[in-house]
C-alpha cells in the first residue's frame, strides 16, 4: 500500500480538462481584433485631441483573441488615455459614446481596476461614475458576466 | 394591484386554477399548499406531501384539473384530485440531477420537464402499460434548462437554458398527435429537431416565452438584456440592453408587448416594434406611494457627505411594492394576446396581482 502513494504526481493532474461534460465556448468565426495602434493615441494626446483619442483608443477591442500580451497592450493604451483627460472633461466623452461603447468603456474601467497604480484609481473611480450614470446598473452586469472580455 | 403576503420566505413557484380561485405553490421546502381565496383573504386547503426536495415547478393544467410538480428530488408527480383528496402519480423522468421546470402543453396530453442534467424530458400517459412514460431531448443541451414554453401547436417548445442560448425544439410524440402544420419555424418536425437557436453570446438564460400566435419568442438573459426572435426563413432577433439588473421572468401580454420582472423587484413593460425590430422599455408599471420628504439639517447633510460622498438623502428603502427580487410571472386574465391581469411571486414570499389596462394605439399613416 505504500508503493503506490510514493509518487504524487497525480496530484498535478487538472481533473476538469477531461470531463467530457465539461463546457467548451464555441470559436466564434469572427475576426480577432489586435486592439487599437498604439502610436496614434499618444500622438492625438500630445496634439491635445482628447476626444479622438478616447474614440481611436476604443477601437478594435481585443475581445475575440486570448492573446493576453495583446489585451495588456490595448489595457494599457486605453489606460494612457484615460487619465488624460480633464475631469470635466469626463462627462461629453462618455456621452459621445453609444451603448455598446458604454459598456466597453465599463469593461475597460473595470480591467482597469484590477492593477491599480499611484494615480489610476482615482480617475478610473470618475469614468466609472459617469458611465453607471449612463449606462446604470445593466453595464455593469454585462462586465460581469461578459465571456469575452477586453 | 393586490398584494398578499403568504409567507415570510420565497415563494418558489406557483400555479392557478382555471377560474382562479385556488393557487399552489412551494413555501421554499418539499410540499406544495394549495390556498383557497375567501372573502376575507387566503386559506390553506391541501397540503400536498410526495417530494423528498425541494418543489421547483409546478403546472396546473386549467382543464383536466391535474397538477404536475416536479422537485430537486429528480422526480416529477401528477396529481389528480380523487374526491377532496390530491392523489400523485409518479413520474419516472430517468434524469440524474434536479428537475427545474415543468410545463403541461396546450392540450395537456403532454408536458415537458427541464433538468440540470442537460436535457429536457417529454412525457405523456401511455393507455397500454397505465404509465406515464418520457421521451429525452438531449442534444445539443450543453447546461442546465432553466425554462420552459410550448408553443400553441402543442408541438414546439421553447427552452432556456445556462449554456447561454434559447433554442426552440420539436416535441412531436407520433403516438399522440398528426403531424403539424408548418409554421414560421420550420415545416418539418420530428422529434428532439432544433428549429431555432440562439447566438448564445449573452448570459444565462432565466426565462422563454412564446407569444400568443407562437411566430415570436422571448427570452431574458442574465447579462441585463431581453431579446425577442421573429420565426422565418431566417430569424430576426432583435434585443435590448437593459440599465437594469437581470430579469428573471417575462410574458407576452400582447403580440408586441411583454412585462417582464427580476432583480429590481418590479414589474416593467417591453414594446417590440416588428417593423424596425427593436424592443425599448414601456416604462415601471410599479408607481410607488411618494414619501414625505423631510428636509435635512447642515449636520445631516455634512454626515452624507462625509460617508457617501454625496449630498442625497435617498432612502435606502424599497418603494416597489415586491421587497425582494420577483421570481415567477403568469397570466391570470386574458391570455397572452391580449392580457387584463397578470400575477407575480417572488423572494419575498408575497404574491402581487397586476391590471393591465390595454390601450389601443393608432396607428398614425
Amino acid at each position: 500500500m505504500a508503493k503506490n502513494t510514493l509518487s504524487s504526481r497525480f496530484r498535478k493532474v487538472d481533473i476538469d480538462e477531461f470531463d467530457e461534460n465539461k463546457f467548451v465556448d464555441e470559436q466564434e468565426e469572427a475576426a480577432e481584433l489586435q486592439g487599437p495602434d498604439g502610436a496614434e493615441p499618444t500622438h492625438l494626446i500630445h496634439q491635445g485631441d482628447m476626444m479622438t483619442a478616447f474614440h481611436v483608443a476604443l477601437r478594435n477591442p481585443p475581445v475575440n483573441t486570448k492573446n493576453a500580451v495583446v489585451k495588456e497592450r490595448a489595457q494599457a493604451i486605453v489606460l494612457r488615455v484615460l487619465t488624460s483627460f480633464r475631469s470635466s472633461e469626463i462627462e461629453t466623452a462618455v456621452r459621445s459614446l453609444d451603448r455598446n461603447g458604454v459598456d466597453l468603456l465599463m469593461k475597460y474601467i473595470y480591467r482597469g481596476f484590477e492593477k491599480p497604480t499611484e494615480n489610476s484609481s482615482v480617475i478610473l473611480l470618475q469614468w466609472h461614475e459617469k458611465a453607471f450614470a449612463v449606462g446604470g446598473l445593466g453595464s455593469i452586469v454585462r462586465v460581469l458576466t461578459a465571456r469575452k472580455t477586453v | 394591484m393586490a398584494y398578499h403576503s403568504f409567507l415570510l420566505e420565497p415563494i418558489s413557484c406557483h400555479a392557478w386554477n382555471k377560474d382562479r380561485t385556488q393557487i399552489a405553490l412551494c413555501p421554499n421546502n418539499h410540499e406544495v399548499h394549495i390556498y383557497q381565496k375567501e372573502r376575507s383573504g387566503w386559506m390553506k386547503i391541501h397540503v400536498l406531501k410526495e417530494h423528498n426536495g425541494q418543489v421547483t415547478g409546478i403546472d396546473w393544467a386549467p382543464e383536466s384539473n391535474r397538477i404536475v410538480t416536479c422537485g430537486t428530488d429528480r422526480n416529477a408527480y401528477v396529481w389528480t384530485l380523487k374526491g377532496s383528496m390530491w392523489k400523485p402519480t409518479l413520474v419516472i423522468l430517468r434524469i440524474n440531477r434536479a428537475a427545474r421546470c415543468v410545463k403541461w402543453s396546450p392540450r395537456e396530453n403532454k408536458f415537458a420537464v427541464g433538468s440540470g442534467s442537460r436535457l429536457i424530458s417529454i412525457c405523456y400517459f401511455e393507455q397500454d402499460n397505465d404509465w406515464w412514460v418520457c421521451k429525452h431531448i438531449k442534444k445539443p443541451i450543453r447546461s442546465t434548462v432553466l425554462s420552459l414554453d410550448w408553443h400553441p401547436n402543442n408541438v414546439l417548445l421553447a427552452s432556456g437554458s445556462c449554456d447561454f442560448k434559447c433554442r426552440i425544439f420539436s416535441a412531436y410524440i407520433k403516438e399522440l398527435e398528426d403531424k403539424p402544420a408548418p409554421t414560421p419555424w420550420g415545416s418539418k418536425m420530428p422529434f428532439g429537431e432544433v428549429m431555432f437557436e440562439s447566438s448564445g453570446a449573452g448570459g444565462w438564460i432565466h426565462d422563454v416565452s412564446f407569444s400568443a400566435s407562437g411566430n415570436r419568442v422571448a427570452w431574458a438573459s442574465h447579462d441585463s438584456t431581453v431579446a425577442i426572435a421573429e420565426g422565418g426563413k431566417t430569424p430576426v432577433v432583435a434585443s435590448l440592453y437593459l440599465e437594469t439588473l437581470p430579469l428573471l421572468c417575462l410574458t407576452f401580454i400582447t403580440e408586441n408587448s411583454l412585462v417582464a420582472a427580476g432583480h429590481d423587484c418590479y414589474p416593467a413593460l417591453f414594446v417590440y416594434d416588428a417593423e424596425r425590430s427593436t424592443i425599448t422599455f414601456g416604462g415601471k408599471l410599479d408607481v410607488p406611494k411618494q414619501s414625505a420628504q423631510r428636509g435635512m439639517t447642515a449636520r445631516e447633510r455634512f454626515q452624507n457627505l462625509d460617508k457617501k460622498a454625496t449630498a442625497d438623502n435617498k432612502e435606502a428603502v424599497l418603494e416597489s411594492l415586491h421587497k425582494n427580487s420577483i421570481s415567477q410571472i403568469l397570466v391570470l386574465e386574458g391570455d397572452k394576446a391580449k392580457c387584463t391581469k397578470f400575477c407575480t411571486t417572488g423572494m419575498d414570499g408575497g404574491m402581487a396581482v397586476w391590471d393591465v389596462k390595454v390601450t389601443r394605439v393608432e396607428k398614425k399613416i
